[in-house]
């Protein structure tokens, strides 16, 4: 696993190049450590408030410790529509955990998304970003299978 | 039958996206070279003539907004694929689909404007567009079309505030993305406060063919006061789930009926949101309005990004209108109290109706908050959120009556 320091490095000559480090961060670890945000605001030349301020404010990025598989589903309107509501049911029933929540042994996160741009195959998940469109809740098993 | 007229997506599944040659082959980057030799103010005047209007939202002429660019030393073109309309994936379409085009279309304002450096905001949601993009940008460079010309990406982090154009600029500059106020006006002072042109994708994909055909031919396409082909996507309970290119003068009925293919399962039409989840609420008396940006003003609705949501008889409309403003809710980035309190409150308000808990007052009450925030709210999110509600109550009030204490 690549070190923190080294991620964040390859960013500090690009002008704004703060997001970029920390979607590389990321990448790499499933969220943002917060050792991570301190070089991150020592790098940037920005106070540790200022740099978490800019990790939180979006939602794509996390602060908290997540899986290794992030699902998450979309609530959007077409979607909401389209049954959202039955679909994270499954999913928590499934998992045995909430929206929010990671599995016990670290493998899933279930979280809730606004419209991933996938509206033609509503109700959309998407699996650590790659969409998953047309899902019913009999699938679910078989989806969560998939993870190894 | 209404038929496509395909401008943007007029390579749409004919090339290989992801070969620049294919798109050579097919007539690409002529019309850069064409640009390149007329001069950048004639360029800004046959873009202005052709009355390309921005086709992110606000509508405004694309040719005029750059003319208002000051000489400066450094100046950045901004492609906006910040896409996080709910019911919107136009611009992941186009891009999927025909890349370069938005490279091309992107150089002709370069050229026009002066500037060296672009930037495409690519929303956090599409990575494997980052890397389509990232290909297709490097398959222009070695190819030498671009000339000195340089385009980076830049991925945003899931905020649909970060559509607007200064929220997006504050967050190529590695901030958090709330708005600025407005003047100065990004053409002047956006970017590292350079003049700066902020243009959605399927504004600068129009350029080409624009450039190409000439402004005549593009001003005489579809609605006169907002000519041309927009690229709507449809989505909810239309049949075909597509995204189609149509001329602007298509009316929303033959949206739904002739592209969309009908209602779903045989069941009876609703009600249709256009332009995204801040767009207005249409009834079936309206369906014969074309979709051009003036025309669905007059109805009080709007075109915005083009999406296309349709509802079928048994969709509850207090309850969807709720899921819509839990949406503002949270992304509403807290810069100006209107909409930070605003949105908070007509979430709160929905529930209560949407949950039989609430009275005609609190329908009073909600009506003067949306006036409040549509007035005095910073940016457009917080003057559009209210949008749904407002319009649901004048076409669908019975619905909320339905659910009142008596
Ligand atoms: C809350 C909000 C979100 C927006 N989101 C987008 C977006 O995702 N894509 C876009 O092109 N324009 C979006 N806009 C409009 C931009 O501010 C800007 O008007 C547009 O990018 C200009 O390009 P155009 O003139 O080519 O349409 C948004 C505006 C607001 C207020
Ligand atoms: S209107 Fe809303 S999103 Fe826009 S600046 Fe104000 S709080 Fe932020
Ligand atoms: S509404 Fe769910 S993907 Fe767009």
């Amino acid at each position: 696993m690549a070190n923190y320091r080294d991620i964040i490095a390859r960013y500090q000559d690009k002008p704004g190049g703060i997001i970029e480090a920390y979607h590389a961060l990321q990448r790499e670890f499933n969220y943002i450590p917060r050792e991570a945000v301190k070089e991150v605001a020592r790098v940037f030349r920005l106070s540790e408030a200022q740099a978490y301020g800019v990790a939180t404010f979006y939602s794509y990025l996390s602060v908290e410790p997540r899986g290794n598989y992030i699902i998450r589903m979309c609530e959007s309107a077409p979607c909401h529509i389209a049954g959202a509501d039955e679909i994270i049911k499954a999913f928590e029933r499934e998992l045995g955990i909430k929206v929010g929540q990671t599995t016990p042994d670290g493998k899933f996160t279930l979280e809730l998304t606004e419209c991933v741009g996938q509206c033609q195959g509503t109700p959309v998940i998407t699996i650590n970003s790659v969409p998953h469109v047309g899902i019913t809740p009999d699938q679910i098993p078989a989806i969560l299978a998939l993870c190894k | 039958m209404a038929e496509e007229l395909r401008i943007v997506l007029r390579n749409a599944d004919k090339i290989d996206a992801s070969n620049i040659n294919d798109y050579i082959k097919a007539g690409g980057y002529t019309a850069l070279e064409k640009a390149r030799r007329m001069e950048p103010r004639a360029v800004i005047e046959e873009v202005k003539k052709a009355n390309l209007r921005g086709r992110g939202g606000a509508g405004f002429n694309a040719g005029l907004k750059w003319s208002f660019v000051p000489p400066a030393e450094t100046k950045y073109v901004v492609c906006n694929l910040d896409e996080g309309e709910p019911g919107t994936y136009k611009d992941r379409t186009i891009v999927q689909k025909d890349p370069q085009t938005l490279l091309e279309g992107m150089a002709i304002c370069a050229h026009a404007i002066g500037s060296r450096q672009g930037y495409i905001y690519c929303r956090g949601e599409y990575p494997y567009l980052v890397e389509h993009l990232n290909n297709a940008i490097a398959q222009a460079k070695a190819a030498g079309v671009l000339g000195d010309f340089d385009i980076e990406v830049r991925m945003g982090g899931g905020a649909y505030v970060c559509g607007e154009e200064t929220a997006l600029i504050e967050s190529i500059e590695g901030h958090r993305g709330e708005p600025r106020f407005k003047p100065p006006f990004p053409g002047v002072a956006g970017l590292w406060a350079q003049p700066t042109v902020v243009n959605n994708v399927e504004t600068f994909a129009n350029l080409p063919e624009i450039i190409n055909k000439g402004a005549d031919w593009f001003a005489s396409i579809g609605a006169a006061s907002y000519p041309g082909t927009k690229v709507l996507t449809l989505t909810g309970d239309v049949v075909n789930r597509i995204a189609i290119e149509v001329p602007t003068n298509t009316t929303i009925r033959q949206v739904i009926y002739e592209f969309g293919g009908g209602i779903r399962n045989g069941r009876k039409f609703k009600a249709v949101q256009i332009g995204g989840t801040s767009g207005g609420f249409i009834p079936e008396s309206l369906l014969d309005t074309p979709i051009d940006f003036d025309s669905m003003r007059n109805i009080g609705a709007t075109l915005g990004t083009g999406a296309v949501f349709v509802m079928d008889d048994t969709r509850d409309i207090v309850d969807i209108v709720t899921r819509i403003a839990k949406f503002f809710e949270h992304e509403s980035c807290g810069k100006c109290n209107p909409c930070r309190e605003g949105t908070f409150r007509c979430y709160e308000i929905m529930k209560k109706i949407n949950r039989g808990a609430a009275t005609a007052r609190d329908i009073d009450n909600i009506t003067v908050l949306a006036r409040v925030m549509q007035k005095a709210a910073l940016c457009g999110l917080g003057q559009a959120a209210p949008g749904p509600i407002m319009t649901t109550l004048q076409h669908f009030r019975h619905e909320y009556e339905r659910k009142l204490l008596s």
